[in-house]
């Protein structure tokens, strides 16, 4: 039994230590939003946050997991009230076929936790690992941009957001 | 009396020091009067070939910069040494040089304003080269792009930040003049030693150095460092399982991709993507130089042990089955340690058996030279860091695992894979050994 934070959750979770936490995320615990690309940590598509880091949850066995700070796109927003990266990613229109979008999205999180407004180049080199094979990349950095104006808006803004 | 023998000993250090300091002295070679050269496009084209070969845009260029602008912080013991700029701009980079002064530069460490230049800049190497070949490099730098830039200075200990002191290293380590030909061996190794000793300045890196930063001549290419990572010996003591070949050496030098040894990381990676550029026949000869060395001695002990090693890759391979599609029925993977465990959900669908990526498939980690390394320090930095092709470039990707794995989850990992794959000794101290790479981490790009 291996016992797993996700989103602020403790789950109990019922499967083989080594398996990468991407399965038990999907088919053990129902969140879908991180998506199987390659299985080889190449593309991103499963990126998660372990402890505000950007992971590859396809490589990430579970066992190494226990004690540890696991956030999802689920825990950005959801659909009635979508958080600040995601309403940039929607009124950017970063999407085409959108299967690496909520890698980016988790990417994008972490960058912006740590640098509250990066620069284009910033931008470049931290979302690198993440594939797009549609070619969205000029909207997706644009989403970046926008999402970390809008969470500067929020962080000062507190009250006028709720509503 | 006493008075009269220190007087003495004051007398004779001063006439010392005065005879080194004009033994020393330099002086200023008159600025070129124009900077505007004309070149033959075929002089240029050879000291483009060179220039790749001895990777000066390596140093002399900084990350995301111009090239050969220099503000490459170069680590030293002693501290960090900038590269310069050595575009033809007049006032920044060498454009005021005349080749008489660059020729100097290149041959006895000394700038075109007569000062001593750091051993950063290899010239104990560059003096091996050809006058020609120096003519080359001259013509092919002095077509480049001048790129204003203001060169940044070393940041010493006292007193090395005192040039003279790097006087006082030529005196003591510096054999100044070109290669000579070896009349037994063949013209490909004397080519390859030219290169290797000359231009390629490859013992920079792989041959250890002693307390004043000079290569152990008696020791060459028994493996040093570079940026933060081991250089592997290239002498007798090589960790490779496999002994190199003439055939692996220009494979992997030519293409950073060697089937026996793996693929090319860490500041090898700038090396091999020059080395592309450079002709077939002079990677050929570097390795024909290098394979005249390096591991065992007599063919028969090279069989035994290339015998040896790939029998124990191929007993050494694992099968993980179907672990990274399913959660259930997990078959193989015997291994149930905590370094065990996280191969099998983090390493193993690539690395198990024939691999799972398409393009760049990896090697059996049995026949990897960081696992099979006397220290632990190579691959440490892969796994934390991964692999990534310089920027702009195309190559093998390993995700870095630092976000993922704690650090004593690595050294689990690192202990796993070193029993597992390597007959070599377990490694003493990896957690040590990572905690250094935490504290040191791989140099990153630095803001100018």
């Amino acid at each position: 039994m291996t016992v797993l934070n996700v989103n602020g959750k403790q789950h109990e979770v019922d499967a083989d230590p080594r398996t990468p936490l991407l399965y038990v995320l999907r088919n053990d615990l129902a969140l879908n939003a991180a998506k199987f690309g390659c299985g080889l940590g190449q593309c991103g598509a499963c990126t998660v946050l372990v402890d505000h880091n950007p992971v590859f949850s396809c490589v990430t066995p579970i066992a190494a997991l226990e004690g540890r700070y696991i956030r999802t796109v689920e825990d950005l927003g959801t659909i009635d009230k979508p958080g600040p990266i995601q309403r940039a990613f929607i009124e950017e229109q970063a999407a085409q076929c959108g299967y690496c979008i909520p890698g980016m999205m988790m990417r994008a999180q972490a960058l912006l936790e740590k640098n509250a407004a990066p620069s284009d180049a910033q931008i470049r080199e931290a979302m690198a690992p993440n594939l797009c094979r549609c070619g969205t990349q000029m909207r997706i950095l644009r989403a970046v941009q926008r999402a970390a104006k809008l969470m500067t808006v929020e962080l000062n803004e507190p009250r006028e957001m709720k509503g | 009396m006493l008075r009269r023998i220190l007087l003495g000993l004051a007398i004779m250090l001063a006439v010392a020091f005065g005879a080194f300091y004009a033994w020393q002295w330099r002086g200023e070679l008159p600025p070129a009067s124009t900077s505007a050269h004309a070149f033959d496009p075929g002089i240029v084209a050879k000291g483009a070939q060179l220039a790749a070969i001895g990777e000066c845009g390596v140093c002399h260029t900084r990350a995301g910069g111009r090239p050969y602008a220099g503000g490459f912080p170069v680590q030293t013991p002693f501290g960090v040494v900038y590269g310069t700029n050595i575009t033809p701009d007049r006032e920044t980079g060498i454009g005021a040089w005349s080749e008489e002064a660059f020729r100097r530069a290149m041959r006895e460490g000394v700038a075109r304003d007569g000062t001593h230049l750091y051993p950063a800049f290899p010239y104990d190497h560059f003096t091996r080269l050809t006058d020609g070949d120096i003519s080359a490099l001259y013509a092919f730098l002095m077509t480049r792009e001048p790129a204003a830039q203001a060169n940044r200075q070393p940041q010493l200990d006292f007193p090395l930040n005192f040039r003279i002191f790097a006087a006082g290293w030529q005196l003591l380590f510096l054999s100044k003049g070109p290669y000579r030909n070896d009349p037994a061996q063949s013209a490909a190794w004397n080519r390859g030693a030219y290169l290797v000793e000359g231009v390629g300045h490859c013992g920079g890196c792989h041959t250890p150095r002693n307390a004043f930063g000079a290569e152990r001549k008696h020791e060459a290419y028994g493996g040093g460092a570079s940026e933060g990572w081991s250089a592997p010996a290239l002498n007798a003591s090589s960790p490779a399982p496999v002994p190199w070949t003439v055939d692996q050496l220009t494979a992997y030098l030519k293409a950073g991709f060697a089937d026996q040894h793996g693929f090319a990381a860490g500041p090898m990676q700038p090396v091999v993507a020059n080395l592309g550029k450079a002709a077939d026949a002079d990677v050929r000869a570097i390795a024909t130089y290098v394979a005249s060395f390096i591991g065992p001695r007599n063919a028969a002990d090279r069989q035994r042990q290339t015998d040896a090693a790939l029998a124990f890759a191929k007993q050494r391979a694992v099968n993980v089955g179907d672990l990274a599609r399913t959660t259930t029925g997990v078959a193989t993977a015997d291994d149930r340690s905590a370094g065990g465990v996280l191969f099998a959900g983090a390493c193993a669908s690539c690395h198990r058996s024939g691999g799972g990526l398409p393009a760049s498939r990896p090697i059996a980690l049995a026949l990897s030279t960081p696992v099979n390394a006397s220290d632990p320090d190579n691959l440490l930095r892969i796994v934390a860091d991964g692999i990534h092709p310089p920027a702009g470039e195309r190559g093998p990707i390993m995700p870095g695992f630092s976000g993922a794995l704690t650090d004593p989850q690595i050294v689990a990992l690192a202990d796993y894979v070193r029993a597992h794959y390597s007959r070599g000794q377990a490694w003493p101290n990896i957690a040590a050994a990572l905690a250094d790479i935490r504290r040191n981490p791989t140099p990153a790009m630095e803001a100018p």
